[in-house]
């Protein structure tokens, strides 16, 4: 991805802004209006929070993933295999399917940073696809391709209790992917952060400037890993259920379609993505799957031939008319 | 043992489709660093292509064959004209996400035109049963699969190597920018050989409806395959792709029918360990 048009050079500012209160003000208004939908809704957030951890390391250090949805499915499973063994506690829980998926985040890892675009997409593919074998094969612990469905879960903090109308698991998802959110926010706006992008935009230079490279993106990668792994943990606590999709194929081309939707590189485009995404697919998908592959299809294409940066890109177009581009 | 080697021949059929439908994909990889995971798309259409001029105009599959050939062809070379040209060649990024889109779109279109079923195309009965030779049975249609691939590895092989278009088609694989300063249309090498490409994927999907089905998930389903075959066997060499695609077909039917439970582990765990050890393919033309 190019760099979004137009940034500051030195750091990045991370103040809070009159805009992020509003931003995150939006999801306690739909909590109010629109109280039958809070099943989508904590979908959308726990989507949004994968797709933060793409963009780190998609946005803003440049890595190709075609499998991120490992990372997410070793996080629900790791949070499933928990609770359906007797340790249902939620936090807990999370942390552990962190833990899970960034540890094997930070192993394959050094696989992923060395190679070319190319290799980067080829070996994230196989690890994924590997996975997804591994725990069809393991039907004794994932149930296959039935799922792993017998997940109990204990009250939230030893209070609220998981609801039907999922009330708790709204509040809980929301809560949680903003606490990821101003991680997140920190991290890409430090001088961590800003070495991610100018590995980014020249790896070859950066040695040059004392900065390890590869250090660098395997720190970057584990960090995604674990963000991702805990929003795997979130879909399995909320909807106590967890299937092979989780692992998929199309869960990673998903994540990378709403990230680039969205706008990579943009920390909120991950949200902006994600939303749109979820409710284009609740809306379209019900009525023909097939016309949804086609939508897809098309707003992929359309996106990179027309709309480069996403939607936030487009915003941002239209609000900078031009300004500097980059060199090709 | 005999059912050994019909297996192991089994095996080498497979490969040798795989390598029909993925030499183009790895000539355009390497001449141009185009990463095209729609490419499974042409072998998909080229199949369903063949089975609509078998059941309207009851068109046998060997007259399909170079209709789907040029047809495809044809088909090619507009869309890189048209599509592909458009997308900048240095970020891996847009070209993966302008691909899956477009490998979205093939798989919505063939399951709005055609539905989500299996299709079968009518082999010529020329070609169905099976031969004993020293004892060991064989299928006609696998033999004359591994027959086609030879005929299509050597004429490629000569059009590469003896030819105008081939000498050009090497200069800009190895050096684009010194070869454009030399003269050589690069722009126009890259459509041709792009066109090309399609073509054969699209012969390869009608060669494989009967081995390796036709449905529309097929484009998604061996994206995975043909990447394999370009990466393992060297961006660009042809030579590297042939072995790379019979070495992954063996593999992979001699895998599933010795370790069934192992399935399709044992694949992609090769592809993991074959990057590890060869990040730049088994043979690599160039630098």
């Amino acid at each position: 991805m190019t760099a979004p048009a137009g940034l500051p050079p030195g750091l990045p500012n991370d103040r809070w802004h009159r805009w992020d209160t509003a931003l995150w003000l939006a999801p306690i208004v739909a909590y109010v209006a629109f109280p039958d939908h809070l099943v989508l809704g904590s979908q959308i957030a726990i989507t949004a929070l994968f797709a933060l951890s793409l963009d780190v390391i998609l946005g803003y250090a440049g890595i190709v993933s075609l499998g991120h949805a490992a990372s997410f499915g070793l996080g629900a499973y790791t949070a499933g295999l928990l609770a359906a063994h007797g340790w249902g506690e939620p936090l807990t829980g999370l942390v552990a399917a962190g833990a899970v998926a960034g540890l094997v985040g930070y192993a394959t890892s050094f696989l992923v940073v060395r190679g070319q675009p190319l290799a980067q997409l080829m070996i994230t593919l196989g690890v994924g696809l590997l996975l997804v074998e591994v725990a069809n094969k393991a039907n004794k612990w994932t149930g296959g391709v039935d799922g792993l469905s017998d997940i109990v879960m204990w009250r939230l903090l030893g209070v609220f209790r998981f609801d039907l109308a999922g009330r708790t698991g709204y509040i809980y998802s929301l809560v949680v992917t903003l606490a990821a959110f101003l991680v997140v926010r920190r991290v890409v706006s430090s001088p961590f952060g800003l070495s991610l992008r100018a590995i980014r935009e020249g790896a070859a230079r950066m040695p040059a400037l004392g900065a390890p490279v590869g250090r660098r993106l395997v720190a970057a990668f584990t960090f995604a890993a674990a963000l991702a792994g805990v929003a795997g943990g979130l879909l399995t606590q909320t909807t106590q259920f967890v299937g092979l999709e989780v692992l998929s194929f199309p869960r990673s081309a998903a994540v990378l379609i709403m990230l680039v939707l969205g706008g990579a590189g943009r920390l909120y485009g991950a949200f902006v993505g994600a939303g749109l995404f979820m409710l284009m697919q609740d809306f379209l998908a019900r009525r023909d799957p097939v016309y949804w592959q086609l939508w897809i299809g098309g707003l992929l294409v359309a996106v990179v031939l027309i709309g480069r940066g996403g939607v936030l890109g487009i915003a941002e177009t239209v609000r900078a008319r031009r300004a500097a581009r980059g060199p090709r | 043992m005999a059912a050994f080697i019909t297996v192991l021949f089994d095996g080498v059929a497979y490969g040798s489709l795989l390598f029909v439908i993925s030499v183009g994909m790895s000539v355009t990889m390497g001449l141009m660093r185009f990463i095209n995971l729609a490419h499974g798309a042409f072998a998909m259409f080229g199949g369903y292509t063949a089975c609509v001029l078998a059941q309207r105009w009851g068109l046998s599959m060997f007259a399909a064959l170079p209709v789907v050939l040029v047809g495809f062809a044809v088909v090619g070379a507009v869309l890189e004209r048209v599509v592909y040209r458009w997308v900048s060649k240095t970020r891996p990024l847009d070209q993966v996400l302008l691909t899956i889109g477009i490998a979205f779109i093939a798989t919505g279109l063939a399951t709005y035109i055609w539905g989500p079923y299996q299709r079968a195309l009518p082999l010529p009965a020329v070609l169905t049963g099976q031969l004993h030779v020293l004892g060991v049975d064989l299928g006609i249609y696998r033999m004359f699969l591994i027959g086609m691939v030879v005929a299509i590895t050597v004429s490629l092989h000569i059009l590469i190597e003896r030819t105008r278009f081939g000498a050009q088609l090497r200069a800009a694989v190895d050096q684009p920018d010194a070869g454009a300063g030399l003269g050589i249309p690069v722009d126009r090498v890259f459509t041709g050989s792009f066109a090309l490409g399609s073509g054969l994927a699209a012969l390869g999907g009608v060669l494989g409806v009967d081995v390796l089905g036709l449905d529309p998930n097929f484009t998604f389903h061996y994206m995975v395959y043909f990447l394999l075959v370009v990466v393992v066997g060297g961006q660009g060499s042809i030579v590297g792709s042939a072995a790379a695609a019979v070495a992954l077909g063996v593999f992979d039917v001699v895998g599933k029918y010795y370790v069934p439970s192992i399935g399709a582990f044992l694949i992609y765990a090769l592809m993991v360990v074959l990057l590890l050890v060869f990040p730049h393919g088994l043979f690599r033309r160039g630098r």
